[in-house]
């Protein structure tokens, strides 16, 4: 119990302080995570929608591969990018080995299918609804995957979320991608997984509140201007 | 908005086996009201469908006076139950006209005339699927008009509407048809039928089983199962 008190205690006095560090790693985890939801989202939203409507020989073992794919283990990704950025790894002479742009990748290959799988989920329902109307107006592949992202938007806003979520507070791919190096590649949760090792446990757990609170503040500020709780405006 | 007919030779719909419509064979002119009859089950939408081009046919052919793709264009569809877009009345009304492509000028202009027309001018901006059923109805065959389809394809158009609504959707009918577009719609209101058709399709078992002028087809019904429906006795 003393050490929860401590780490609130330490989380207060490193927010107070505005510690230089702290808002480092702070907007380092940010820029990363937020980059990975932008690129994983302009991916996934659109495959999803498009799984939805579309009907294909494989689609069902589609579908079951997108929602295996759900559990990847982030830290097997991080292995796979680890290998395919090194040295002599077939991509190693973009020299992306531990940046935050190679923790971006990781990250984006982790949220994808989440984001996609729950974008399916959502657009299937959707797509029942609306499938008369759009084969009635003769729309084309492309007008029904923007109707349908569009008037679906608040479920997929969930979805993002979740992957935002996930990527925010992921560990192990971007500690063997990023090699939580610091003023480069450091970032809250690999700071923290540092910080327990070093046996600082009330400096871990007051990144560890920072970190929740972030997490829940870009939700916030995220519902906030897509409106999604004024019932009124469409 | 050009005139268009339809020719159905020898066509039929099966599901899981079963025959759901035909053979059948019809002929629909370029103009006119025409109101397809029949008791449940009779085949009334499959047909309605299939002439639309949503409903895949098993067998035969539904040839239209213009090319398929054409002929798609001219048309608009009202379902039974109204599908409302998850926008507001508004942007409802404008989808199909930026499906496409039309200025944002003249699609202003659009949604007002034909808000006006259906009396939706006060919940313009309101989300469409918290509307009433009247006013849903409403809506949808307004967002269908306001492509000035060639032919508009109605099902059921006011089931489970008040008398108030139902009055309201037959004069936009009404008008509908006076300004040259081709109706084809199902019901179950005979006295609606008599109100609205100029001719009449009359189904029974996924047959058709009378076709002909409505003045013809309600005074002199020429088959016995006919004139056994429109008498109010169970058909089947």
């Amino acid at each position: 119990m003393n050490d929860i008190w401590a780490g609130i205690l330490a989380a207060f006095q490193l927010i107070v302080s505005l510690d230089a560090d702290l808002v480092e790693i702070t907007l380092r985890s940010l820029q990363v995570s937020l980059s990975a939801l932008v690129i994983a989202s302009l991916m996934a939203l659109p495959l999803g929608t498009w799984l939805a409507i579309r009907r294909f020989r494989f689609r069902r073992a589609a579908i079951a591969t997108l929602n295996a794919l759900m559990g990847l283990p982030p830290v097997v990704v991080g292995l796979i990018v680890y290998l395919l950025l090194s040295r002599s790894g077939p991509f190693g002479v973009l020299g992306l080995l531990f940046t935050p742009t190679a923790m971006i990748i990781a990250q984006v290959i982790i949220i994808t299918p989440l984001i996609a799988s729950i974008t399916h989920q959502a657009m299937r329902e959707l797509w029942a609804e609306y499938h008369d109307l759009l084969i009635s107006l003769n729309t084309s592949q492309r007008q029904r995957v923007a109707t349908l992202i569009w008037d679906g938007r608040r479920a997929l806003l969930t979805g993002a979320l979740a992957g935002f979520g996930r990527a925010i507070g992921e560990v192990g791919a971007i500690m063997i991608v990023g090699g939580n190096i610091d003023n480069a590649t450091r970032v809250l949760t690999t700071a923290i997984a540092l910080e327990t090792g070093k046996g600082d446990f009330a400096l871990a757990l007051g990144l560890g509140f920072i970190l929740i609170a972030l997490a829940l503040m870009v939700n916030f500020a995220i519902h906030t201007l897509s409106r999604t709780e004024r019932h009124g405006t469409w | 908005m050009s005139p268009l007919s339809v020719s159905l030779r020898d066509v039929s719909v099966k599901r899981r086996g079963k025959t759901i419509l035909g053979p059948i064979d019809l002929d629909l002119g370029e103009s006119g009201f025409t109101v397809v009859l029949g008791p449940n089950g009779a085949g009334k939408t499959t047909l309605l469908k299939v002439l639309h081009g949503v409903e895949r046919v098993s067998g035969g052919t539904v040839q239209w006076s213009a090319p398929a793709d054409a002929a798609q264009q001219a048309q608009a569809y009202v379902f039974q139950r109204p599908i409302m877009l998850r926008r507001s009345v508004r942007n409802n009304l404008a989808y199909p006209l930026q499906l496409r492509g039309t200025s944002k000028a003249e699609i202003a202009r659009e949604v007002s005339l034909w808000a006006a027309r259906v009396g939706l001018m006060d919940v313009l901006d309101q989300p469409a699927p918290r509307l009433s059923g009247g006013e849903k109805q409403k809506l949808a065959l307004a967002r269908a008009l306001i492509r000035q389809p060639s032919v508009l394809f109605l099902d059921e158009p006011c089931a489970n509407l008040d008398g108030r609504s139902t009055r309201e959707i037959e004069a936009v009918l009404r008008a509908a048809h006076d300004s040259g577009t081709r109706i084809i719609m199902t019901t179950h209101d005979l006295g609606q039928a008599r109100r609205l058709g100029s001719d009449v399709v009359f189904l029974l078992n996924g047959a058709l089983h009378e076709q002909g002028p409505a003045t013809q087809v309600f005074a002199q019904p020429a088959q016995p199962e006919t004139k056994a429906f429109l008498d109010g006795d169970i058909v089947d």
